[in-house]
């Protein structure tokens, strides 16, 4: 606990509020600018200015001429599959009312503006979200708990005031004036939050080790994890691109908890809009004093840097993390010693996720009770999923521990998407495993997830149908970790090649009895022999695989056969000449000019020349497409 | 310092504090299978061969496992060659298997573990790929790289960052092609590499082999001559040629080490433009003479020359004995001070 007595309260750091008359949030996350989120941001800047009725201010202008209206843009808010999303809030008469708008484009701006905006009745067909009429959109967040993603989608993550105005930095403020480092950690080990990265390691005993070990640099780290790699991952994406400074506040949180005073966001250089956030959010904060020299007005200072990675996957692993930061080729080493005795420069260092981060500033404003009152047995609090592939709402969801998969994917996600038959949900990535159905009703908890051979993880979620086959899922994730193996130890490097290998056999149709075996031996031993956890879960993909899903090993090894028809080898397409009626769907749909017939007449697929990509099959409304 | 009593494969062992299980197995005459540890570098554990079981903890890798007071180590379970065994399958999997032209053949630290671990020959059929051949790295005037026998241990870069202090190579790439090479994969000729040949030594397989394969017949213990170091070095000796340098690791001011002059500087002694007599210009061309006549020619030159009309610079090639009798024989004999070293220039 710090002495001084002039410590600044965050409230009094951001400036003063006008309350515009409209307010409009538009998502410009990842997703968002990726379903054309700018060009909806510009078409409401010009509509609205162009209407003579409201003037368009900055969020935090002071003065507000007559009718005014601002326009934010916002993090993530999860419906990825609904963007672009723009949330409208009127003030009239001092009663606010908001909705929300999806699958919003430039197209559609001026009919809002005009009917909503300036008429005062919402747009109700392109309403996904409202407070006043539920529709069928409001599921998507019943069950969830959004407490790491509070920010997010709410506030603008270019304006530090905003995250002030939402309490920010007040935990910052608490542990500054009411608390010692020890009673820092021990508030965060009561909480329960273990590490989010997919370890799951308790983040109140990680920081106690980092505060207890003697530093002969008389140095300390504290490193924020931003290398998320996992294909289908993009939690901590949106945390960093919506809400920058809760990251910022509980690195800032944790190195006054284990006495550092410089700090590290890495961040994968594959996220630029995230990097951009976080330096903007950087400059912001250090020019309040809420970084930096003096925190606040008290004796404590904790320096920033934002370090870009370069691209490889094994960066996220710890070891080979720091490496990357001391401008090293980025390659895990051996534990001990950990990171907590040698890191960074050798002086001891705390490495945490980004959602892990982000819960320490509302655990410290909260209370440990309230979070540890949410989840399950020894999983406390909530875990952000990227819930992706066969739903019919992806996006990403915030969930107490302890909620089933099937809440997830059936109450969230919405089920499945074109109602098809569920065939297994791919959970934690690369370092995760495919379950199947029987195993819906587990519960999203680190140790009753682990039983199950699949991991919490990152948080990854993949759904898959019918349509996928689960050798082809395993030979992708395996395609990845090998790839993405740094080559130091020998049962990675070479072993999850082979492994490789031997499923594009399979799924060639060329695999034989002895594969699965040997395919067994292989993982057992890159699980057993590998140096760091890459290689040591990159066989989970295929050992969960195998111990659900074998049957399916065994039609493309004994019967050759697909069951999905996504290994191209071994299905084959054609069309069924009582049901064609001559469309020329197919033909249209076909890339490569495959399939040939007149205009009402049955056609015909060239067996030669189809890639069996199985467009025509989609596309056939008469099910006179088949494939085996 | 405290001592560790543990026992190896049942046979009682005392370390000190520090040392790992594959030192204490090793100084016991205990063979742990290994390849990419070496007592003169940090270990990394990186190719898994020594795994081995401790009572309790289940498998470790004993090159970065500190002994502990009453630890049970097997070197040989169940557990240990599985892990081991396949791990080596992968390992020969991915090598080259044309051992009977590599020059390191007999004497490769691969074949010594596959000898003792064994394979599984049908399982490694199975796993065992054609792989891409990729070319060798022959830019360097010494010694040559091949990739595709490089089992990736990483001795090499250790060596050079180290021992060597250069930092020529690193790993570059990734997955399976990952490689050895200099910065931007560029050849060694073009990095700061400079030619120590250390990392030849010690590299266990055939990947890094020097470019002179002739193989000694006799080893000749001496000290370099090159400079006043005084390297410990044996040389290899066939037909009465010197054929190869290696250090001298018993040598206690140089432990094995040699630069590039010490380790590939030796084919002047067999040069046949060396001068083995002394050579006097007569009438504008060189008379090979006798020693006395040579000797004495100097002195009557030197003779001539007394005070600070001479000037001496002594040899960095010379002992430092040799260059006090230098600077002796300027100051006292010739009477004058100017005398300099080839060092300081």
């Amino acid at each position: 606990m710090t002495t001084s007595t002039a410590i600044r309260r965050p409230t009094e750091l951001h400036a003063r509020l006008v309350l515009p008359d409209v307010e409009i949030g538009i998502c410009l996350g990842t997703g968002g600018v990726a379903a054309g989120g700018d060009e909806v941001f510009a078409a409401f800047e010009a509509g609205l200015a162009g209407t003579g009725v409201f003037a368009v201010v900055k969020p935090r202008e002071d003065t507000c001429p007559g009718s005014c209206a601002s326009i934010i843009g916002t993090g993530c808010r999860g419906m990825c599959a609904m963007d672009v999303l723009v949330d409208v809030l009127t003030r009239k008469e001092g009663v606010e009312s908001k909705v929300t708008y999806g699958t919003v484009t430039e197209k559609m701006v001026a009919k809002i503006i005009e009917e909503h905006i300036i008429g005062g009745e919402p747009v109700h067909k392109w309403i996904v979200l409202s407070d006043d009429e539920p529709t069928s959109h409001n599921e998507f967040y019943q069950l969830q708990d959004r407490l790491v993603l509070r920010n997010c989608g709410t506030i603008d993550p270019e304006i530090i005031d905003d995250y002030l105005e939402a309490g920010g930095y007040r935990g910052l403020y608490k542990v500054l004036t009411e608390m010692t480092p020890e009673r820092v950690h021990q508030e965060v080990l009561a909480s329960g939050l273990r590490g989010r990265g997919g370890a799951g390691f308790p983040t109140g005993l990680k920081w106690k080790f980092a505060a207890e070990a003697p530093s002969a640099t008389g140095e300390k780290f504290f490193i924020c994890n931003g290398d998320e790699g996992d294909p289908g991952a993009f939690m901590d994406r949106s945390v960093l691109e919506g809400d920058p400074h809760s990251v910022f506040e509980g690195m800032a949180i944790g190195g006054y908890a284990i006495g550092a005073d410089h700090g590290y966001v890495y961040v994968r250089a594959e996220y630029p809009l995230a990097i951009k956030r976080l330096k903007i959010a950087l400059k912001q904060a250090e020019d309040r004093g809420l970084l930096g020299a003096n925190i606040m007005g008290s004796d404590f200072s904790f320096h920033l840097k934002i370090k870009e990675g370069a691209g490889a996957f094994v960066c996220g692993e710890e070891t080979a993390l720091m490496q990357s930061i001391e401008g090293k080729r980025g390659m895990p080493r051996l534990r001990p010693p950990f990171p907590a005795q040698s890191g960074l420069w050798t002086s001891p260092t705390n490495i945490n996720n980004v959602e892990t981060l982000a819960c320490v500033p509302w655990i410290i404003t909260e209370g440990a009770e309230a979070f540890a009152g949410r989840g399950f047995e020894k999983s406390k609090g909530t875990k952000v999923f990227a819930l992706t592939g066969k739903v019919k709402r992806s996006g990403l969801a915030e969930v107490p521990m302890g909620l089933t998969l099937r809440d997830v994917i059936y109450s969230i996600g919405g089920g499945m998407k074109d109602d098809k038959e569920f065939r297994a949900v791919q959970m934690g990535g690369p370092s995760g495993g495919c379950l199947p159905a029987s195993l819906l009703d587990t519960r999203v908890d680190y140790e009753e997830l682990n039983e199950t051979g699949a991991i919490v993880g990152s948080g990854g979620m993949v759904v898959l149908d019918v349509d996928n086959c689960i050798v082809d899922t395993a030979r992708f994730f395996l395609k990845f970790t090998q790839a993405e193996s740094c080559g130091k130890c020998v049962p990675c490097r070479v072993g999850t090649v082979r492994m490789l290998e031997i499923l594009t056999r399979i799924c060639e149709g060329k695999g034989v009895q002895e594969d699965i075996g040997l395919l067994e031996t292989l993982a057992d031993d890159i699980k057993a022999g590998s140096l760091c956890a890459l290689g040591g879960t990159a066989p989970n993909p295929v050992l969960t695989s195998l111990k659900y899903f074998r049957e399916e090993f065994e039609e493309h090894i004994h019967e050759k056969k697909c069951r999905a028809g996504a290994c191209a080898e071994l299905t084959t397409y054609w069309i069924v000449a009582e049901t064609c009626t001559g469309c020329r769907a197919c033909s249209r749909a076909c890339p490569v000019d495959a399939i040939t017939g007149e205009k009402k007449e049955v056609h015909v697929i060239d067996p030669e020349a189809c890639i069996k990509c199985g467009a025509c099959y989609q596309k056939c409304r008469f099910d006179a497409v088949r494939r085996q | 310092m405290r001592v560790h009593d543990l026992t190896i494969d049942g046979v009682a062992v005392s370390a000190p504090e520090g040392t790992t299980v594959l030192d204490a197995a090793r100084k016991k005459g205990i063979y742990i299978p290994h390849l990419c540890d070496r007592p003169d570098l940090k270990p990394v554990g990186v190719c898994r061969m020594c795994t081995v079981e401790v009572e309790g903890k289940g498998l470790v890798i004993s090159c970065k496992t500190p002994v502990r007071d009453g630890m049970v180590v097997r070197t040989e379970s169940e557990g240990v060659s599985k892990v081991r065994q396949v791990a080596l399958e992968l390992l020969i999997a991915d090598h080259d298997s044309d051992c009977l032209t590599c020059a390191k053949d007999t004497n490769c630290s691969l074949q010594r573990v596959a000898r003792h671990v064994g394979v599984d020959s049908p399982r490694l059929a199975r796993i065992r790929r054609e792989r891409d051949r990729r070319p060798l790295d022959t830019s360097n005037p010494f010694f040559d790289f091949d990739p595709n026998r490089c089992i990736l241990c990483g001795i090499c870069v250790r060596t050079c960052d180290e021992l060597q202090n250069i930092n020529a190579i690193d790993y570059t790439f990734r997955g399976t092609k990952t490689l050895i090479a200099g910065f931007g994969n560029r050849p060694r000729i073009e990095t700061n590499c400079e030619s120590c040949g250390e990392c030849v030594v010690r590299c266990p397989v055939g990947a890094l082999v020097p470019k002179d394969s002739r193989q000694p017949s006799k080893l000749v213990r001496t000290i370099c001559s090159f400079c006043g170091c005084g390297c410990g070095m044996l040389l290899g000796v066939r037909d009465g040629e010197i054929v190869s340098a290696a250090g001298d690791f018993k040598n206690p001011a140089s432990r094995g080490r040699l630069c590039v002059k010490g380790r590939y500087g030796y084919r002047y002694v067999n040069s046949p433009e060396r001068l083995t007599t002394p050579l006097v210009k007569r009438d504008g061309e060189f008379i090979p003479v006798g020693w006395d006549e040579a000797l004495d020619l100097v002195a009557e030159k030197f003779s001539e020359s007394m005070g600070d009309s001479f000037a001496t610079i002594a040899s960095a090639k010379c002992t430092n004995e040799e260059n006090y009798v230098v600077q002796k024989f300027t100051r006292v004999v010739m009477g004058t001070n100017n005398i300099d070293h080839c060092a300081r220039l």
